[in-house]
């Protein structure tokens, strides 16, 4: 078959207990911009056992057309199952296009498809798109993120990739959107040799600042550690962890794990907070290479604006709060 | 003439910088600070065998050799030249003397466990009126039946407070002079035997240096290494060996003390350019790595020509009196890069300076080498 | 216990540099090491042979000079090192990759356990470890943070967010391990002198018998189109002015129209 017979873009819709992951909701809004150049079909292919209850959520959130298996056997996930169902169905309806959000299971199903596919599979993803030569490409980065690179797959199908989640916004949902929602059997039988034994709250989440994706940072000038669980929540509400330069740690505020700098850690996150932090160059050293750098200071003479992208010229203790409420209204 | 290192010697380089990276670094400025003696590092260098690099498999050791040892020395010394000397004190000087100059039963009893790791061991010369001039040993040793009662007493001793063998020196015949001299493997247990606490140095502030007294220690006939009276002749030929361990050592604060600043003045804006941008910085920077890499070369031809079996004497004394003289003068141009910030203890150039002075004192001064060097220059 | 380990020489990563006239990575003076999380497999290995015996088989594909991490491996204690070398194989995608991988676990044979390192730091994939797992039809368990064998099965923790999952697989499985499931032991100087005694083997591609059409280039769906610089960010600061609850507002627009929140 030719590839140009392949026809749909296809979002694998991860759920877990009944839960569909978010990521899936942004590859759906991704889609539609795929759409505009490729006029194909926008199909979320969800996996489970009495799911029917997540399908309309899917087409209120952009799908075209929901493709529906329940089967006892992947009532929850496990690799092999999971790669047996969704292969009959890629072969079935061979979509031109299948996205996966880079999740641990997204990371772990993914591959598997790859083999019994026979096509490429594009690693976490950051940006999907339409090339100048009218190609579909991805973009990875490598190389910690020094480098980006446009990844093609030119002669195999469908052209899969793992999607790094947050990378796009997805729609509000449509409760008036049409869809089609298709309910297909696959032959398919439970692992027998994988089985998950508990999977509960872990109780000792590791902290390691440096492979935090969202660091908040407070400094000399936080004045107290009631100010501190102010920062804590804040970074709580962000996915991110609390960091502070030297005087926290050295007043035992925080233990050292937490300390930025030359004798600390060095952090690259995606985004940073530097609340009242002065920076000096001992700190500087330790996060220079942070992605997107916010700094809320009194004083605007403070070096650290030197390293700014975003800067609040204000007392923190008056901010925080307001930044607290606008992301906690955010959620709601 | 080869100047490529053998794979196993670039593995073991590597896995001792990595090693030194991730273990010996973070504790450089607490153990300068505090003056603890980093026993959790003293310990995994031993089990990982760092101690036997240069003797053979049948005393615990890897059969590495000479030049594989420097460079472990060197690596260590890049972040934390008294970890560097805590090596060097028991895999070279508290050890070699065993090796070279004691009995099998000496070797299996000390060596091969110091080799394991099981053991620390320390070199114990100098006493006060007998530094450079080792000649003027005061401690005596009389033999009384099946054992030698030692009286005196050393200082400036490395390891001390850690080292399970110490190999030291005493008068058995003052009549004698330096042929008088016997060398003694002392255990720390002994009676008689006490240890003093640590000097408040300079530099390498935690290596534990203390004073060592013996008070009618008795000593077991079977620990006198090597024959009555040969003691000077052992000690001198040990120091050859140890200047190769203090050239690396002093290498590697230097080198240490290079990459440091290249991190710095390649971050640090001032004027609006990056220091690193200013000639000065750049021709400075020439003159340190160049100095560098040629009390390296002095170095390595020191240990290989040990290690080959050649004369090493007058090399090792090359080898050491540069690298010292680079260490200071590398670490001294380093903390200017630095500038203020240089003078603080927030970055550890400070630190490299005042370590790196001592590699000019023990072991022999650099007017000692420069004795050694001439020395053999006018006897032809 | 068979387990064989499969490890990657990488750049280091910190070093790295992209020319700005050719857009190739440059290569030159950066160092050659051992992937991060491939030591951490084979700390798994050396531990589960210590606790059952066996052996440590380790396996790396690459050109010749990527057998360092091979021989750091030995170094550490592994037992025997494959390197799988054929100019065929170069250019090779995950696919083509985990085929080849494939194919050696296959030849080497009677294996109980594949251990992986999560990632590669230089393509950060994640795809090797289940790919091959799929390969030769084993099950799988990814992003191990503990690993034990009992009664035949491969037990792991697996730390998901801020849940953690304990799952089993029965051997013979794959599993890819985290960095923080151990602290790697370093080489010690009496096996780096052992290693170069320890058996040493170079598999081509006619030596495993592979399918020329699957491997190297011919065998790689995806390919690199286009290698690109991250965009610069602006270090002229944009301040925000106003009420408290308007800059907290402005703020969050910004983040997140950069999908940074």
């Amino acid at each position: 078959m030719a590839k140009e017979d392949y026809k749909g873009i296809w979002v694998f819709a991860e759920q877990e207990n009944g839960v569909i992951e978010h990521t899936v909701f942004e590859l759906l809004a991704k889609a539609h911009e795929l759409q505009e150049h490729n006029k194909e079909e926008i199909v979320a292919v969800l996996l489970g056992n009495n799911v029917d209850a997540l399908a309309p959520e899917l087409i209120a959130r952009g799908a075209d057309k929901v493709i529906m298996v329940n089967d006892p056997a992947l009532a929850s996930y496990s690799a092999r199952p999971y790669q047996a169902a969704l292969t009959q169905l890629v072969e079935k309806y061979k979509p031109s296009i299948l996205l996966y959000g880079a999740t641990p299971l997204g990371r772990d199903l993914a591959p598997r498809l790859m083999i019994t596919l026979d096509t490429g599979l594009t690693a976490d993803a950051i940006d999907l798109g339409y090339d100048k030569d009218g190609v579909f490409y991805q973009t990875t980065p490598a190389y910690g993120g020094k480098i980006l690179a446009h990844i093609v797959i030119l002669e195999k199908r469908p052209q899969m990739a793992t999607v790094h989640p947050k990378m796009f916004t997805p729609f509000d949902p449509n409760p008036d959107a049409k869809g089609e929602i298709v309910k297909e059997t696959v032959k398919v039988e439970a692992d027998s040799d994988y089985e998950v034994i508990e999977f509960v709250p872990d109780e000792n989440v590791d902290v390691n600042i440096a492979d935090s994706d969202v660091v908040v940072a407070g400094g000399r000038g936080i004045k107290s550690t009631d100010d501190l669980k102010m920062l804590e929540e804040l970074a709580t509400l962000l996915d991110g962890q609390i960091a502070s330069s030297r005087p926290l740690v050295d007043n035992g505020w925080l233990p050292h794990s937490r300390q930025i700098g030359q004798s600390g850690a060095t952090v690259t996150p995606r985004l940073m907070f530097n609340v009242a932090v002065s920076g000096s160059v001992q700190y500087v050293l330790g996060m220079q290479k942070a992605g997107c750098i916010v700094v809320v200071n009194q004083s605007k003479d403070a070096p650290i604006y030197d390293y700014a992208h975003y800067g609040i010229v204000a007392d923190y203790r008056k901010f925080i709060p307001a930044l607290i409420e606008e992301l906690k209204n955010r959620e709601a | 003439m080869d100047f490529q290192f053998t794979e196993q010697q670039s593995m073991i380089r590597d896995m001792v910088r990595e090693f030194a990276e991730a273990e010996v670094k973070p504790l450089a400025k607490e153990i300068d600070e505090t003056e603890r003696f980093p026993i959790e590092n003293v310990k995994k260098m031993g089990e990982m065998g760092l101690n036997g690099l240069a003797y053979p498999e049948e005393y615990g050791g890897s059969g590495a050799g000479q030049v594989a040892y420097v460079l472990a020395v060197e690596e260590l010394a890049k972040v934390c030249a008294t970890t560097a000397i805590i090596l060097s004190a028991s895999a070279s000087l508290g050890s070699w003397p065993i090796y070279k100059f004691g009995t099998e039963e000496q070797k299996q009893k000390y060596l091969a466990p110091i080799c394991r790791g099981e053991k620390l061991s320390a070199f114990a010369l100098t006493e006060p009126s007998a530094g450079t001039d080792a000649s003027m040993q005061k401690s005596t040793a009389v033999l009384e039946g099946d054992h030698y009662v030692l009286n005196g007493g050393k200082i400036f001793i490395t390891n001390a407070t850690h080292a399970d063998v110490f190999i030291t020196f005493a008068m058995t015949d003052k009549s004698q002079g330096t042929k008088g001299i016997t060398a003694f493997i002392i255990e720390r247990g002994y009676e008689g035997l006490t240890i003093s606490e640590p000097e408040n140095k300079m530099g390498l502030r935690a290596s534990a240096t203390c004073e060592l007294t013996f008070d009618n220690m008795k000593v077991p006939v079977e620990n006198r290494l090597g024959a009555e009276g040969r003691g000077f002749n052992i000690a001198m030929a040990t120091l050859d060996g140890g200047r190769i361990g203090v050239a690396a050592q002093a290498v590697g604060i230097a080198q240490g003390a290079i990459d440091e600043t290249i991190k710095y003045t390649t971050q640090r804006i001032q004027f609006g350019k990056k220091i690193s941008q200013f000639q000065n910085t750049q021709f400075t920077l020439a003159d340190m790595q160049t100095r560098t890499d040629a009390a390296r070369l002095l170095m390595l031809k020191a240990a290989d020509a040990e290690e080959k079996g050649l004369p090493y004497t007058v090399l090792a004394a090359e080898a050491k009196l540069f690298a010292a003289e680079t260490a200071s003068y590398v670490t001294n141009r380093a903390v200017q890069l630095f500038g203020g910030y240089g003078y603080t203890k927030d970055f550890p150039v400070e630190r490299m300076m005042r370590d790196a002075k001592v590699t000019e004192i023990y072991e022999g001064t650099s007017e000692v080498q420069r004795m050694v060097i001439s020395g053999n220059m006018l006897r032809k | 216990m068979k387990i064989v380990v499969f490890v990657k020489q990488v750049p280091n990563t910190d070093d790295v540099k992209l020319d700005p006239k050719t857009g190739n990575i440059r290569r030159e003076g950066v160092e050659s090491i051992l992937n991060p999380m491939d030591a951490n497999a084979v700390e798994a290995a050396l531990q589960l042979k210590e606790q059952f015996g066996g052996t440590v088989v380790a396996v790396s594909m690459g050109p010749p000079q990527a057998s360092y991490a091979l021989k750091k491996v030995l170094g550490m204690g592994c037992d025997e090192a494959y390197l799988l070398s054929d100019r065929a194989f170069g250019g090779a995608d995950t696919l083509a990759t985990s085929y080849t991988l494939a194919k050696a676990a296959e030849k080497i044979g009677d294996y109980d356990l594949l251990l992986f390192g999560r990632l590669a730091t230089d393509g950060d994939t994640a795809q090797t470890g289940p790919a091959v797992a799929a390969w030769l039809g084993v099950p799988q368990i990814t992003l191990a943070s503990t690993l034990t064998v009992e009664d035949g099965w491969v037990v792991c923790d697996r730390k998901l967010g801020g849940m953690r999952q304990r799952v089993r697989a029965k051997l013979p499985a794959a599993v890819t391990v985290t960095g923080d499931l151990n602290k790697p032991r370093y080489p010690t100087p009496i096996n780096i002198m052992k290693a170069s005694k320890k058996p040493f083997t170079t598999w081509g591609a006619a030596d495993m018998e592979c399918d020329p059409a699957k491997i190297g280039m011919p065998g790689s769906p995806s390919s690199t189109k286009e290698v690109l610089e991250p965009e610069k960010r602006s270090t002229d600061t944009k301040f925000f002015t106003g009420e408290m609850a308007d800059i907290a507002h402005e703020l969050v627009k910004t983040l997140e129209a950069e999908h940074l929140i």
